[in-house]
């Protein structure tokens, strides 16, 4: 627990401090050596306003922010690292806990990547690929109400919080119906799906987006039209398209500067171009302005839900390949969710290939051609893209996330200097970083 | 309408420890302490549909100064140890944690350099409460296992005792290492 320096002679830009934790004591003590008029002020890891575990390190003149710093790496997981010495298939399971509120948004970049490095990206069934758009949009949903929620809690508007959270348990519900589990559910498989949709799912997710539609309008009477909450958001958190652009920003901070990027339109991937939708954008560039965009954009995955729900036809959900689709079948028994009985007769019972290729599948894993490849999804926070490195293996190489959250959590320093302390929270709030993408 | 209705002559009779316990368990101030996933899980448990507001609870202090329940929810990583521990420091006695999930209870899928292997190598846990993440009813069955736990806890010279028991009890108790069973 250290301050270390590098000297202006070793790096291009003057003296770089390294900053662990522990060192409040020796922050203090530069601050003191460098000028008595000026306060810094930690906020966090451990503050109920910065959305987890996110450090911020304030240099205030008043009330003014005049110079404002994160410091990340509290969540650090070493998920990357532990993909590696795990199968690909076993990969989801891992990909879905880092950013724990957009877990299928994670689990299908990832798995796009492997089945591009397979090949097979043309042989994913339609179900599959339909219930993928279906789920992530859902997710979509979920993510964004979480941001609205605690946002608003972190203004101390806490009815908002109660609204958005009431909302989530109806999307939590349908997850776990259908993936068995309310998160990191590692539903999402390369070559397809853990398994098909459960009987009543369809008629469950109609009745929500029917009640959904009912509720979305709330925040609008609630949020959108109130001078407090206008107030608190408008104009703060400013971040133009220049500054988005230097700093490669995406998501709805992007997209509130004007610009409609959106990778579900700018390079389509599970068969967006096919489904008809709208990129809400504002011209505000500020939190005021990212909060409409991610009601708006509540409404519009509202709409591609029901179109996935309108081209559901019955078939597989996983490639027909043998040597790459998981073997196993899972199946509802007295005792909760498990392997499927008449799977297990079969190949304890009946198929020798088949046990093979299940003891096969599921102690070693399948092969992937020596390449590499990056595919991006956008995910409620921006775009998130996988670079997936494969030596050949029955393991990856190396798989990096691009986490949006981490990339946008650059321009909170651009959004807040020059602010208000109390305006900081509302700017990382408009941002919606979550420290298990950030820190992964 | 109860108890306090039928009791005879007005009176009714119990220890110090037996109202300190009741009195203790009935209003449980926890700390926010949101890691990772379960921090979700933990926020769910007090919105609305779970309402930890029934068991006195819904108030999640911001500062651990006015906390005496540390609920750590999610992977501790090595960088966040150190601050969890001074976090514990900083809350008044008797204060009480619950591991919530398997990560904070032992590392659970993170076997790696990066998350501490169980909160219990840097406080001392009272719960440990399973599940990836659990679910809200979950932790308001723990929450309630450490309230019947604060009912009970002794006071004074009693809990000095108790505590000497405990200490006893660990130093004797086998090794994981040594322990022989069926799976070894």
């Amino acid at each position: 627990m250290s301050t270390s320096h590098a000297s202006p002679r070793e790096t291009t830009e003057g003296t770089v401090y390294t900053v662990t934790g522990g060192d409040w004591d020796e922050v203090v003590q530069s601050a003191a050596r460098a000028d008595d008029e000026r306060i810094v002020v930690n906020m966090g890891p451990q503050h109920p306003s910065t959305h987890g575990v996110l450090r911020l390190i304030l240099e205030i003149d008043g009330e003014t922010v005049t110079e404002a710093r994160c410091g990340i790496g509290y969540l650090h997981t070493g998920i990357e690292k532990n993909l590696e010495y795990r199968t690909w298939t076993q990969g989801t399971t891992f990909v879905t806990r880092m950013d724990y509120l957009t877990p299928f948004f994670n689990e299908a970049a990832y798995c796009l990547g492997v089945e591009k490095l397979l090949g097979i990206d043309d042989q994913i069934p339609d179900r599959a690929t339909i219930i993928r758009v279906l789920l992530m949009e859902l997710n979509r949903l979920s993510s964004h109400l979480v941001a609205i929620a605690t946002g608003g809690m972190e203004l101390g508007a806490t009815t908002i919080m109660i609204y958005g959270f009431r909302d989530r348990e109806l999307i939590l519900d349908i997850y776990e119906l259908i993936t068995g589990l309310r998160m990191n559910h590692a539903y999402i498989r390369p070559g397809g799906l853990a398994q098909d949709l459960p009987p009543g799912a369809v008629d469950q997710i109609r009745e929500f987006v029917k009640k959904m539609n009912k509720n979305l309008p709330e925040y609008d009477k609630l949020a959108t039209g109130n001078p407090i909450f206008k107030a608190r958001m408008q104009d703060v958190g400013y971040l133009d398209l220049a500054g988005c652009m230097a700093l490669g920003a995406t998501g709805p901070v992007l997209r509130s500067t004007g610009l409609p990027h959106d990778l579900r339109k700018t390079q389509p991937y599970c068969g967006y171009e096919t489904y008809d939708f709208d990129v809400p954008t504002a011209d505000t560039c500020d939190s005021y302005g990212r909060f409409l965009i991610r009601l708006e954009e509540m409404r519009q995955s509202l709409r591609i839900v029901e179109q996935c729900l309108d081209r559901l036809q019955p078939g597989p959900v996983m490639v027909a390949d043998k040597k790459i689709a998981w073997p196993a079948q899972l199946a509802l028994g007295p005792d909760g969710l498990g392997n499927s009985l008449d799977h297990i007769k079969k190949i304890m019972g009946t198929s020798m290939e088949a046990l093979i290729h299940h003891f096969k599948l599921v102690t070693e894993g399948f092969r992937v051609p020596p390449a590499q490849v990056y595919t991006a999804v956008e995910s409620p926070k921006g775009e998130l893209g996988v670079h997936v490195v494969s030596d050949g293996g029955t393991r990856p190489f190396r798989v990096h996330f691009r986490d949006p959250s981490f990339t946008n959590l650059q321009a909170m320093a651009a959004m807040c200097e020059g602010g208000q302390v109390a305006d900081v929270i509302v700017a990382v709030a408009s941002i919606d970083p979550v420290m298990g993408g950030v820190d992964r | 309408m109860g108890l306090e209705e039928k009791l005879p002559s007005g009176f009714l009779l119990t220890t110090v420890e037996q109202a300190a316990g009741w009195v203790r368990k009935s209003s449980v101030f926890p700390a926010t302490f949101g890691l990772a996933c379960c921090a979700i899980e933990m926020m769910t448990t007090g919105a609305g549909r779970y309402d930890l507001a029934r068991f006195g609870m819904e108030v999640f202090r911001g500062s651990p100064r006015q906390a005496d329940l540390m609920i750590v929810a999610g992977r501790v990583s090595q960088k966040m140890a150190p601050v969890l521990r001074q976090v514990y420091d900083q809350m008044p006695n008797p204060k009480w944690v619950i591991s919530m999930g398997v990560c904070a209870s032992s590392g659970g899928m993170f076997n790696n350099y990066a998350i501490v292997q169980g909160v219990d190598h840097v406080v001392p846990v009272d719960i440990y409460l399973p599940g990836c993440p659990p679910r809200p009813e979950m932790l308001m069955d723990a929450i309630l296992k450490l309230h019947q736990k604060i009912q009970s806890s002794k006071l004074g010279v009693n809990a000095e005792e108790a505590a000497r028991e405990a200490e006893e009890a660990a130093l004797k108790a086998l090794p994981t290492i040594e322990m022989k069973g069926l799976l070894r």
